[in-house]
């Protein structure tokens, strides 16, 4: 009973493993980014648009309405950082259908990765929006008591996601591995469905979750006036 | 009974109370969550996307607890570690 693809052993040399976890994150990293580029090679504004460009502005403009809709007012600030762990832990699930193919976030490594990314992360655009003083104040917010309060809530929201990613992930292939070995045919085909919904499910309250603490972060105290962005 | 029997007894018997009770309060609470989220949507459904999004946020903060019942029981079946100890133990006499 495999639990997670770190037990996949590809290639070994001494104590470098190449495993399953490693080789599938490199084969989505690959696939992401090269696809990319491809796509983005001869950008077009006028009216003869590619599909792939088509898709890749629907990508990208829903995911800018849904960090927007957050609350983080530039989006296009975040989106790097946002877009990516979106698109990583999307696209991660959705290929579960390529058999042979473990999620990489099935591994408690992968999921506590993207957490601590996300660590570092809040902190950075906090400062980097409202300077290391007025960050560091936030953690004194109501009195000077709730300090140690605050920052216990900032590492159990890191192991909160690393967590709830991996247990999703795990519990989907775990479950199908179980069935496949009772039923033939049907009822893992509908699981395996159901692991797909769940995995972008995961996904997107993975990034929603992210924009939520940095929008946290980088809450203005004091009101600044500024012009309404116009589209 | 001795140690082996004593700690096979107690991770099984533990696993499978953790994941039975450990899943009955995030089930209602997300029950609750839904519910008054269909009702609030029958009241504003111009207000759609955003009820849906927190209705979808608030539900995985509430799926969490019964991850996390989960992954302890997984644990305890698959990699205990006082059964590998002792069974490291057994094996090395």
């Amino acid at each position: 009973m495999r639990l997670s693809p770190d037990e996949m052993i590809f290639w070994q040399y001494g104590l470098f493993k190449l495993n399953g976890t490693i080789v599938f994150t490199w084969a989505l990293m690959v696939v992401l980014a090269v696809g990319s580029k491809l796509i983005t090679r001869k950008l077009s504004t006028g009216l003869e648009r590619s599909r792939w460009q088509s898709l890749l502005e629907i990508v990208v403009t829903g995911i800018e309405k849904q960090i927007e809709d957050v609350g983080l007012r530039h989006p296009e600030r975040y989106i790097g950082f946002l877009g990516t762990l979106f698109l990583f832990v999307a696209l991660a699930s959705l290929c579960t259908i390529i058999p042979g193919y473990e999620p990489p976030t099935g591994s408690l490594s992968t999921t506590a990765a993207l957490a601590l990314c996300v660590l570092v992360a809040v902190p950075f655009f906090g400062i980097k929006e409202q300077g290391l003083g007025g960050y560091l104040k936030s953690y004194v917010e109501p009195t000077v008591i709730m300090l140690p309060f605050n920052i216990i809530s900032e590492l159990s929201r890191t192991l909160a996601l690393a967590v709830r990613l991996f247990g999703n992930m795990m519990s989907g292939t775990m479950i199908l591995a179980i069935l496949l070995t009772i039923t033939p045919f049907i009822f893992p085909i509908a699981m395996s469905v159901l692991g797909l919904l769940t995995g972008m499910v995961q996904a997107y309250i993975f990034s929603i979750l992210a924009a939520v603490y940095i929008a946290s972060a980088t809450r203005v105290r004091k009101p600044t006036p500024e012009p309404d962005v116009k589209r | 009974m001795d140690s082996i029997t004593l700690i096979a007894i107690a991770s099984i018997v533990t696993a499978g109370l953790t994941i039975a009770l450990g899943s009955i309060g995030p089930a209602l609470g997300e029950g609750r969550a839904v519910a008054t989220a269909l009702s609030s949507l029958a009241q504003q459904p111009d207000s759609a996307t955003t009820i849906t999004r927190t209705l979808f946020v608030g539900l995985a903060m509430i799926e969490s607890i019964a991850i996390y019942c989960f992954v302890v029981s997984m644990i305890l079946i698959f990699a205990n570690p006082f059964w590998n100890h002792i069974i490291a133990q057994a094996a090395g006499k």
